[in-house]
């Protein structure tokens, strides 16, 4: 690992004082200088020095060749969230970008370590990364590269099937009891009263109705899962009939994808707050006069925006920075919400000054979802110059269709809900008492790719062995989709 | 510089040229980059692979962007393979036309894409089996094969690690973890022993235009079939009302002129079968190119029966690729049609022009014959 050079070291520790200043915190950042072809190997790998063997990271790496040479795209920087921080570094970029870097880096790892949904990521990835190469290098070594890299694929195409929400659920430990076995009959719940009250409350009628709802459910056929399961890959791990090796690549491919879920949960704030940060610490304290030019270059570089595309870097930067401004000049609250006046709105100013205090509050707390959903306000929109755009069937163009505020919102969060992915739920593991797979997804109004959908069952019957069955919907009828490991079928359902 | 992610690389290429998991074919999907080379916008051609997943299907769903721009101005055009999560097309209105695509790539892809057909193992000395080279280090093997000195280096390693290994008293004990072993890889070599025999007709008839057509085309068939196996023989026939055999180097130069008399070439190539290529030891594959202007019906007559007596009986396959020439009846082509309809080893191939090359090339050596 090379270690950096002398001068780059003194700019990060000046910039790293400049950040502890402002009050971010962060963990040890190690950075590393890279020639552009390890660092398009590094992009490839996710940002680590190592993964296990598999074709996609290669496809990655080619495109990131490809359009390098072609001038396309620079990566400019990367960082793991590892404690501690490893940071990469690109040769030959001028003194103002690393410093640009060095400064946009501090602010990912200070949202690494203090937003609220990368607090369940593993810190030692880096090793965990590495030893994972290691386990299905292994695996590939005395089963064959081709085996288990299909089986690889099977597990890759179901990996995007996790609840991000699932490292934050507590759950309790089965209750087992054998000494105390079940009561034969359970007690009746009432709701509770004074005893002078209780047959008012809790009268005969109410608690047969309680009965006969918990005879009801006793008498319900036990299902597994008892309530359908969003972490299908989990499900999958404890139920499926896996030989050791298969257990071994799902686990693997499961801790990625959690690995990666605040990553996807949080791009627009995490760009955002970097981006923030690194414009604050070099505009006020890193850059010397002669620099100024080429930062502002690079910055804009960074922040384009083409006509109809979205650029998190913008979007994030300029919210955080728009309620900086609401928090400093007191525009928040029920006497502001309900000033109807524009000319009064537009001179509001508390002279408050909590912008950092809060912006420091979001990045704790916040996801893109929640972030958006509070802060993305009507005045941003508008002063933004937001919109939405829709593909027009006719002309073959995408057309914006409106600057509405609440089509816009709605339309973003659309898209940031889940990733944008549909929601998918294991629903039985016994379907029609055979033993089979069934799968449900929870229709939000835009239909599956049918083809592919039919392709990903392929990849399930692999995992589960049995038949397997999804429950859809297309153009608004209902329908279940069924692979039995030969033929693929599709029911009215 | 070796890159770690080399061989993950190499496995995506084999995959996208289907060399290996096919399976996963049916997901690659052609994307391009739009990049500039000087002035011109170019097309880089950028295969992908997207693993099947659960994901919406349709395409419209739109997005959301910052800008100006009126309700209903357009801001780009659909991309077909856009996943059409807020993304729009690049730039509207500019075509890109080039493709990029190196001439090694060219030559490998097609190289892969084509082969001999109907190849039997024939012939004694020729015969090459199967090769083993030790290419590296594994941690399973036979224990004949057991590398000392990387199972004590590793050893030493995780000793070092461990913190039990004291240079004072050095004890090197391997566990069955450390223990490596050379592995080998086995390269199977298509066992052949063909040739090739091309003929030209460089008759009046031929034009520049028509040789070149000829030329490449063999030029690329000989090349890429030397390069895909091994003990591969050619040998080249030119002739106008006569013909003889000539060396590589002078079939590629001729410049000549006279009548047209194919029969001539037959006789030669028979004879040189008989002579020189035993069917029972050779894989035998003439190729043929004229423009089909043949001088008399007489001869077509000889010609067909000489093919029928003295060539076919004797050869894998053969091949006549027809070029399209402003002065030749093309009458040839015809006759080979209506005569050896039935002989599923005869292939004809009508050669339209420079584009067509590619296609004769297939019609003749693509797969699946």
């Amino acid at each position: 690992m090379a270690s950096l050079p002398t001068y780059l070291h003194d700019i990060q520790r000046d910039i790293e004082a400049y950040g502890k200043a402002y009050g971010l915190d962060f963990w040890d950042i190690e950075f590393e200088i890279l020639d552009y072809k390890r660092m398009q190997e590094v992009a490839a790998f996710g940002g680590f020095p190592v993964r296990y063997p598999h074709w996609r990271f290669g496809m990655e790496f080619e495109h990131l060749t490809k359009s390098h040479i072609y001038g396309l795209s620079q990566i400019y920087e990367m960082v793991i969230n590892n404690n501690p921080a490893y940071a990469y570094l690109l040769e030959g970029n001028s003194l103002v970008d690393q410093k640009m870097v060095i400064a946009h880096v501090l602010g990912h790892v200070d949202f690494f370590k203090n937003n609220y949904f990368f607090s369940k990521t593993n810190r030692r990835m880096i090793d965990g990364m590495a030893n994972h190469a290691t386990r299905i290098r292994r695996h590939m070594e005395r089963l064959g590269v081709e085996k288990v890299e299909s089986f690889v694929d099977a597990c890759l195409s179901i990996e995007n099937l996790i609840d991000p929400m699932s490292p934050f659920i507590v759950r309790k430990a089965p209750e087992r009891a054998p000494t105390s076995p079940e009561p034969e009959t359970p007690e009746i719940p009432r709701l509770r009263s004074k005893g002078y009250m209780d047959k008012f409350i809790n009268p005969p009628e109410y608690l047969e109705t309680q009965r006969k709802k918990l005879e009801r459910e006793r008498e319900k056929p036990r299902r597994n899962p008892p309530e359908p399961e969003r972490d299908v890959l989990a499900f999958l791990l404890q139920e499926a009939p896996l030989e050791a090796w298969e257990r071994d690549v799902l686990e693997i491919v499961r801790d990625e994808a959690y690995y990666f879920a605040p990553q996807r949960q949080t791009k627009i704030m995490n760009e955002g707050w970097a981006s923030y940060w690194h414009s604050k610490i070099m505009t006020e304290r890193a850059l010397k006069a002669s620099e100024i030019i080429d930062y502002a270059d690079h910055n804009a570089g960074v922040m384009a925006t083409a006509p109809g595309q979205w650029n998190p870097y913008k979007v994030g930067v300029e919210l955080f920075r728009h309620i900086e401004e609401r928090w400093d000049k007191g525009r928040f609250g029920r006497e502001w919400d309900e000033c109807r006046n524009l000319d009064e709105r537009r001179a509001w100013d508390r002279r408050l000054g909590l912008g950092r205090k809060k912006i420091f509050e979001v990045r704790k707390y916040y996801s893109d979802v929640t972030f958006i959903d509070e802060f993305f306000t009507e005045e941003f929109c508008q002063e933004k110059k937001f919109f939405s755009f829709a593909l027009n069937e006719r002309s073959g163009n995408y057309e914006i269709d409106s600057r509405e505020f609440q089509q816009v919102k709605h339309k973003i969060l659309y898209q940031l809900t889940n990733f944008g992915e549909p929601f998918i739920f294991v629903e039985d593991a016994n379907h029609e008492n055979r033993g089979e797979l069934l799968l449900h997804h929870r229709h939000e109004g835009v239909d599956l790719d049918g083809d592919h959908a039919r392709a990903t069952l392929n990849s399930l019957h692999r995992i589960w062995r049995r038949p397997v069955t999804l429950m859809t919907t297309f153009d608004g009828k209902k329908k279940a989709l069924r692979f039995d490991g030969k033929d693929h079928a599709e029911k009215a359902a | 510089m070796a890159l770690r992610i080399d061989p993950d690389h190499r496995r995506f290429r084999d995959i996208v040229r289907g060399k290996i998991k096919q399976d996963l074919r049916k997901y690659i999907s052609q994307g391009e980059l739009i990049g500039r080379k000087g002035k011109d916008l170019v097309s880089i051609p950028l295969p992908q692979i997207n693993p099947p997943r659960f994901h919406f299907g349709s395409k419209n769903q739109g997005g959301v962007g910052q800008g100006e721009g009126d309700v209903g101005d357009s801001i780009g055009k659909s991309d077909p393979n856009g996943d059409g999560t807020g993304k729009a097309g690049d730039k509207p209105g500019e075509h890109a036309i080039e493709v990029e695509l190196s001439l090694e790539e060219l030559a490998q892809i097609l190289g892969e894409e084509l082969r001999l057909p109907r190849i039997e193992p024939k012939g004694k000395e020729r015969l090459i089996s199967q090769k083993d080279r030790y290419v590296g280090i594994r941690r399973t093997g036979p224990e004949s094969l057991r590398h000392f000195k990387r199972t004590f280096r590793q050893a030493l390693r995780r000793q070092m690690m461990a913190g039990s290994y004291t240079p004072e008293r050095p004890m090197i004990v391997p566990i069955r973890e450390d223990r490596r072993y050379r592995s080998w890889r086995t390269t199977p070599l298509p066992q052949s022993s063909a040739v090739m025999i091309f003929i030209m007709d460089v008759s009046g008839s031929m034009g520049d235009e028509q040789k070149e057509i000829v030329r490449i085309e063999s030029f690329w068939i000989d090349t890429w079939l030397r390069s895909q196996y091994k003990g591969l023989e050619s040998r080249y026939i030119i002739h106008d009302a006569t013909a003889k055999e000539v060396d590589r180097d002078t079939f590629f130069r001729t410049r000549e002129s006279g009548g047209t008399m194919i029969s001539s070439a037959y006789k030669l190539c028979a004879k040189m079968i008989e002579d020189e290529f035993p069917p029972s030891e050779w894989n035998i594959y003439p190729f043929h190119f004229s423009d089909g202007d043949n001088w008399s019906v007489d001869d077509t007559v000889q010609c067909v029966d000489i093919l029928r007596t003295q060539v076919l009986p004797h050869v894998n396959m053969f091949c006549y690729g027809q070029v399209e020439s402003p002065y030749g009846s093309g009458q040839f082509i015809k006759d080979l049609n209506e005569h050896f309809d039935e002989e599923d080893h005869v292939y004809v191939s009508e050669i339209k022009g420079k584009d067509a090359i590619m296609d004769s090339i297939r019609d003749f050596l693509g797969r699946g014959k």
